[in-house]
């Protein structure tokens, strides 16, 4: 075994220097998927005629394709079709391929948060005069927050490490970065290795940051 | 003030309110008593549309409803005519008591948040909860729930309250604290219809006490009459099965 300990200590920070547009890519597509999701759910829920259908054929597709299909169709397949699209560079379409991807799954995780809150919330909300809209959103969604959070964690996690991905339409992030110095040295263990580490370490402070956060979200249900 | 005309209600084909007339005059408090399953709850979900009657008229102060084609706005005024406290408090789990009592100010009557919050403070203080106005509904007793919950319904200033079984799901040492609150507004003449088991209440309370079986009234009238003198061998069944003293 011939572990080159020196290059592997000087890849970390070269390749920390990428994890800002990593983290770019992973936060943006959190903002923008979550945004669609919680719609999405929402249509769902109230089972709006029409939208409802167009919600559940979108999740259908996004959850039934592999996300590299899907970046690959709207990085290289929908410009050839959509000429008007050629000017989308590969950040822009990895968030929107990561967004749309992620949301079709947190739509579900939304969704079913919402349907575990007890309905006489809703009926309550109603009884006072809220529209059901309104209720949604003061009631029933910062209830289901905290009901969907570890899921949503979960599938922010699995956003994170998807945008490795994106290397693949060409972005210049953290993994690419790593393949192009492991095959320039040839040190595709120690390159490979450390890409893994900055991965692990982003994912574990995040999963430090979701504990916090349910404590606090959890701060009306104690007795 | 209120009537109700021809009131029908059927789930899944089954029949649960089979044409509900009944008057309602104003600051007059109504008890509906009965075997459950016939229909009381029903009558006074379908009164705020949290069911959807099939068929009938529901009208306050002259506003018509007609059930089977109800307008959104129809059904959102009806409701703001109209404050309901449940028979499981169903209080705003991620709201805070005093925010329970000042949302639908906020958000339905459109009042800036500091005034509702403190018009919410005052009705915490007329409920005796004024100390807990910061406590989330897990932090409150069974009876302290149900005390916002009526809190929350006395804030919309409603033309009817409506009370599904306030008391039945509490323990039996908060029943009591719920039940002198309720007396509180029926001393103010604040209209209530109340769906309950607690004869003694009705008896001491009610103006009228309506005794429904079968989705149907079968018989109504003043406590003294009902309960002493019942015309209708099954309300006479229903109240010597309730009473044992």
């Amino acid at each position: 075994m011939n572990f080159d300990v020196t290059y592997f200590l000087e890849m970390i920070p070269l390749l920390l220097g990428y994890l800002g547009l990593t983290m770019k890519m992973a936060s943006l597509g959190l903002v923008f998927a979550l945004i669609l999701a919680v719609n999405m759910a929402v249509v769902r829920v109230l089972k709006v005629p029409l939208l409802d259908w167009l919600v559940q054929l979108f999740i259908s597709f996004f959850r039934g394709t592999p996300l590299l299909v899907q970046l690959f169709l709207l990085y290289y397949g929908l410009p050839q079709m959509f000429p008007i699209m050629v000017g989308i560079d590969a950040f822009t379409a990895a968030v929107i391929g990561l967004s749309l991807h992620f949301s079709a799954y947190m739509a579900e995780s939304i969704r079913a948060a919402i349907l575990g809150i007890d309905k006489s919330q809703m009926e309550a909300a109603l009884s006072i005069g809220q529209s059901s809209l309104m209720a949604m959103r003061r009631i029933i969604l910062p209830q289901a927050a905290r009901i969907a959070l570890p899921s949503l964690m979960n599938q922010f996690v699995d956003m994170i490490k998807s945008t490795s991905l994106a290397f693949t339409l060409g972005v210049a992030e953290l993994m690419a970065r790593a393949q192009m110095e492991a095959s320039s040295s040839f040190r595709f263990f120690e390159s490979f290795l450390a890409v893994a580490l900055i991965y692990w370490a982003v994912v574990v402070i995040f999963t430090q940051l979701q504990n916090r956060l349910e404590k606090h979200l959890n701060r009306a249900y104690q007795r | 003030m209120i009537q109700l005309q021809k009131l029908v209600k059927t789930f899944d084909g089954h029949p649960v309110l089979n044409g509900i007339d009944m008057d309602i005059t104003e600051g007059e408090i109504i008890v509906i008593i009965g075997p459950s399953g016939t229909g009381k709850s029903t009558l006074l979900r379908c009164l705020n549309f949290l069911e959807q009657p099939d068929s009938g008229q529901i009208s306050i102060d002259g506003d018509t409803v007609d059930a089977a084609r109800a307008s959104k706005k129809a059904v959102l005024k009806l409701r703001r005519n109209t404050s309901f406290v449940f028979q499981n408090y169903a209080l705003f789990a991620n709201k805070t008591a005093v925010q329970n009592i000042a949302e639908g100010l906020m958000t339905v009557w459109g009042k800036p948040k500091a005034e509702a919050l403190a018009e919410a403070q005052q009705i915490l203080a007329d409920i005796g909860l004024a100390d807990k106005a910061d406590s989330y509904p897990a932090a409150l007793s069974g009876g302290q729930q149900q005390r916002v919950g009526i809190g929350r319904a006395m804030a919309s200033h409603s033309k009817v309250m409506l009370f599904d079984e306030p008391t039945s799901a509490l323990d039996p040492e908060w029943v009591e604290e719920v039940l002198q609150l309720m007396k509180k507004l029926a001393q103010r003449k604040q209209t209530m219809l109340v769906v309950t088991h607690e004869m003694s209440f009705a008896r001491e309370v009610a103006d009228r006490v309506v005794f429904m079986e079968g989705g149907r009234i079968v018989e109504q009238g003043p406590p003294e009459q009902l309960f002493s003198n019942p015309a209708d061998p099954r309300t006479r069944e229903f109240l010597r099965k309730v009473i044992r003293d």
